[in-house]
């Protein structure tokens, strides 16, 4: 039915033994009966007794690959016959319907409104896809192993931001049906045209119980308190040495991360110089190329990259965008090859906070 | 028209400054490019090759057309440094933050620039001259590699000139033709003439020369709040999207590149941040 | 020639009695262009406070000619290789126009501190002061900040 309304219809489905968020034919497509285990660099999942579709968690990609795909041509220019250069930006983009938009990833969809469209230059095409996308979200059944959204302030109930929410209720409670709840009027003219019934005050009851159960039940958690200033302060921390002799700089936590919108730009031209096309493309902050100036990078060493990551997400997004830049998805926990943990470094440097210490002998100079 | 298209420009005029430096002047082919003010930023664009952020370095009061200094360093760079007259050049902005020329009326303004550095400073200078009522002593200390290395030499020498410019040059090696100062820019500081109690600097080179200059400068007696650099890091966007350009918290492309000292200073201090 | 040593700076800390002895062991000096204020290789036993002028401190390197390492200017002091043994110059000083400078006999003040350790202090802490700023200057030009490439400078990895 959203097709009908020509929507390009998104939503989980296993694919490579995980669950990624691609385009459904229908709804038969969702992984039904699938669950996923979470921990420090591991994924498995697993099946069910039951037929719930949204019991799994959050899968390698976000929804950063449909608003803010990881490649995109910028423009494409031309030189004319007098050499005068002509340049065209104009490209359709799709409109999409996300199906299963989990609470924290809604707050990364804001978080990244905040930046390509609430601030001082808009990113055209991403205000565009984010217009005409018609987002249902989905209460997490359960957390997942390495989810730390409460921590966060980011869920785990959808609180904003979505045309509908929907709670899978189908345990031993009766049916297998969802609560709906309508964020927009958008949301309610779809909602108008599918089969459904008023809520019961048990519907509504049993939806909030499966909420508290998932909060209660996170995987991880992150004391936020004062953390701008406990990173700021604690740049020649020697903790960074410590996990950049672990962090291979591969650089998946910033592809996972549904925040991260670090990106560069390649130029290619035809063999004649006469065309040539501008691409956008991800990039990360761990790559020796990303602070890359003629007199050579910036961020020369690990330990340097590391605490430009962490910090940026954790404490310099704030200063810059009002926010944390970390929705507690716990993705690049699962995600890293040698399970390195954003929760636990940020445990481990708050333990042995420089600004407590007289005399430390401890620190050290990063870089170089 | 987007902040991330170019447009196009012709190569007006090209002069060369050293054995790696030309000074280029463009014209747009049609639409031009809002005013610029001194120490912001365009990005240039080699058609096929990619863009490079570069300062604006035109005498604002006078010059319609858009004067860069660019140093061939790289792909992007030799390319734009190799254009010759007439031919397309694509060019977006401006962009960054400004030199608060408004905020040194009625003081003294010290310039202090090492190498390219006084290529974003030139506008500053210019300012000053047409408006030199309404400001105090001018002193410009030049920092350069070598004699050969030193920018706009012509108007180096017609500066040094004028009765109401106190202009000195320091290089850091010379052989024996060379009868002006030989020795680190920082050496001009303490024999400048300025009231440091209410006075503003503007300050643009190598990172370790502006952590330098600028602890002369507070030698001096002046404070970090009236002392104003240029910072430079790699840039892709120019619009605060990238995410490239950061210093910890600030973005050199839209918080920048020029910024109070007094702000930047901690964060310089750090290693590799 | 005391009054003279009163207007340079470097002076400044010194007490009007060790500024007396130190005049004592100065007298004023005219240089013409070109004219060498020292040699390298030479004994050193002088020492000068440059009052006007210009002089060049220079080495020549073979294949590159004179090279200026430095230029002095009013108020500085010129020449420190009195004060410790081998007592040699190590540097050309070269007038770049015609200099005005006072000149010290080192030797002379080098034993005038013998029996008066106080003068030697004070003596010492005037050059100290000077060398320390000289040495971080002459670091910041080894680091040749505005070459085109760190490829091009020595000790980049």
């Amino acid at each position: 039915m959203l097709r009908r309304r020509g929507h390009t219809v998104v939503g989980p489905t296993v694919q490579s033994q995980a669950v990624v968020y691609s385009e459904l034919s229908s709804a038969e497509e969702l992984p039904i009966g699938w669950t996923d285990v979470q921990e420090g660099g591991t994924y498995r999942l697993t099946r069910r007794q039951d037929e719930a579709a949204f019991a799994h968690n959050v899968g390698p990609n976000s929804w950063k690959s449909l608003l803010f795909p990881a490649t995109l041509t910028v423009w494409k220019g031309r030189r004319d016959a007098d050499g005068t250069l002509e340049f065209e930006q104009e490209q359709p983009t799709p409109r999409y319907a996300f199906i299963g938009v989990r609470a924290c990833d809604l707050h990364a969809i804001a978080i990244q409104d905040r930046i390509l469209i609430g601030d001082r230059y808009v990113e055209p095409d991403y205000a565009a896809r984010r217009r005409d996308a018609f987002i249902v979200a989905v209460n997490c059944g359960h957390a997942g192993g390495t989810c730390f959204c409460v921590s966060m302030g980011t869920g785990p109930k959808a609180d904003s931001g979505f045309d509908l929410s929907l709670t899978e209720l189908f345990e031993d409670d009766g049916p297998h049906r969802f609560l709906v709840e309508v964020g927009s009027e958008r949301g309610a003219e779809v909602l108008a045209e599918l089969p459904h019934a008023a809520a019961t005050a048990d519907d509504e009851r049993l939806a909030e119980e499966v909420v508290e159960r998932t909060a209660n039940s996170m995987g991880r958690s992150l004391d936020t308190d004062g953390i701008k200033e406990l990173l700021y302060a604690n740049a020649e921390h020697p903790r960074w040495e410590e996990v950049a002799d672990r962090c291979l700089t591969c650089g998946n936590c910033t592809l996972v991360c549904p925040t991260c919108f670090c990106t560069t730009v390649e130029d290619v031209t035809d063999l004649a110089g006469l065309e040539t096309e501008r691409t956008r493309k991800w990039d990360s902050c761990f790559t020796l190329e990303h602070s890359y100036t003629h007199g050579g990078s910036v961020h020369d060493s690990g330990p340097s990259r590391y605490r430009q990551w962490m910090t940026h997400k954790l404490a310099s997004w704030i200063d810059q965008f009002g926010s944390s830049g970390c929705v507690g998805c716990g993705r690049c926990i699962t995600w890293c090859p040698v399970a390195i943990d954003i929760t636990e470094e940020a445990a481990a440097i708050r333990d042995t906070d420089l600004r407590g210490r007289p005399e430390t002998g401890g620190t050290s100079a990063v870089g170089g | 028209m987007s902040a991330t298209v170019p447009l196009s420009h012709r190569v007006a005029g090209k002069r060369q400054e050293t054995h790696d430096t030309w000074t280029l002047t463009l014209e747009p082919a049609d639409e031009g490019l809002p005013t610029f003010a001194p120490g912001q930023f365009a990005m240039l664009y080699s058609f096929g090759t990619g863009e490079v952020p570069i300062s604006i370095s035109s005498n604002l009061a006078e010059d319609a057309a858009l004067r860069h200094t660019v140093r061939a360093v790289g792909a992007v760079t030799e390319a734009i440094c190799s254009l010759e007259e007439g031919e397309a050049i694509g060019a977006r902005g401006p962009f960054g933050s400004a030199w608060p020329v408004l905020e040194a009326e009625g003081r003294d303004v010290i310039v202090v620039a090492g190498g390219i550095g006084l290529a974003p400073l030139r506008p500053v200078i210019y300012h000053v001259l047409a408006h030199r009522e309404r400001y105090g002593r001018l002193v410009v200390a030049y920092g350069g590699r070598a004699p050969s290395e030193l920018l706009y030499v012509d108007e180096l020498a017609e500066w040094r000139g004028r009765f109401d410019v106190d202009l000195d040059v320091a290089v850091d090696t010379a052989g024996p033709d060379w009868r002006g100062r030989v020795g680190v820019v920082t050496t001009l500081i303490p024999r400048a003439e300025f009231d440091p109690g209410n006075a503003v600097a503007f300050v643009c080179g190598p990172e370790v020369m502006i952590r330098f200059v600028a602890a002369e400068l507070t030698a001096a007696g002046m404070t970090s709040d009236s002392i104003h650099v240029s910072l430079e890091r790699s840039m892709k966007c120019a619009v605060g999207h990238c995410g490239h350009c950061q210093l910890r918290e600030l973005f050199i492309c839209k918080d920048g590149p020029v910024f109070r000292y007094a702000r930047v200073e901690p964060l310089m201090r750090v290693r590799a941040l | 020639m005391d009054e003279l040593l009163g207007q340079v700076p470097v002076f400044g800390e010194l007490s009007a009695e060790h500024r007396a002895t130190i005049s004592g062991c100065g007298r004023n000096q005219v240089f013409q262009p070109d004219a060498y204020l020292m040699r390298e290789g030479d004994p050193a036993e002088l020492f000068y406070v440059i009052r006007e002028g210009t002089v060049a401190l220079e080495t020549f390197v073979p294949q590159r000619g004179a090279v200026t390492l430095q230029t002095l200017h009013g108020g500085d002091l010129l020449g420190w290789s009195w004060l410790f043994p081998p007592y040699r110059t190590a540097f050309d000083g070269r007038a770049l126009d015609t200099v005005h400078a006072l000149q010290f006999d080192g030797t002379c003040l080098r034993g005038k501190s013998d029996s008066d350790p106080s003068l030697g202090y004070d003596l010492l802490k005037l050059f100290a002061a000077v060398i320390i700023q000289r040495l971080q200057h002459t670091r910041l030009q080894l680091l040749d900040l505005y070459a085109e490439s760190p490829a091009a400078t020595p000790g980049r990895t």
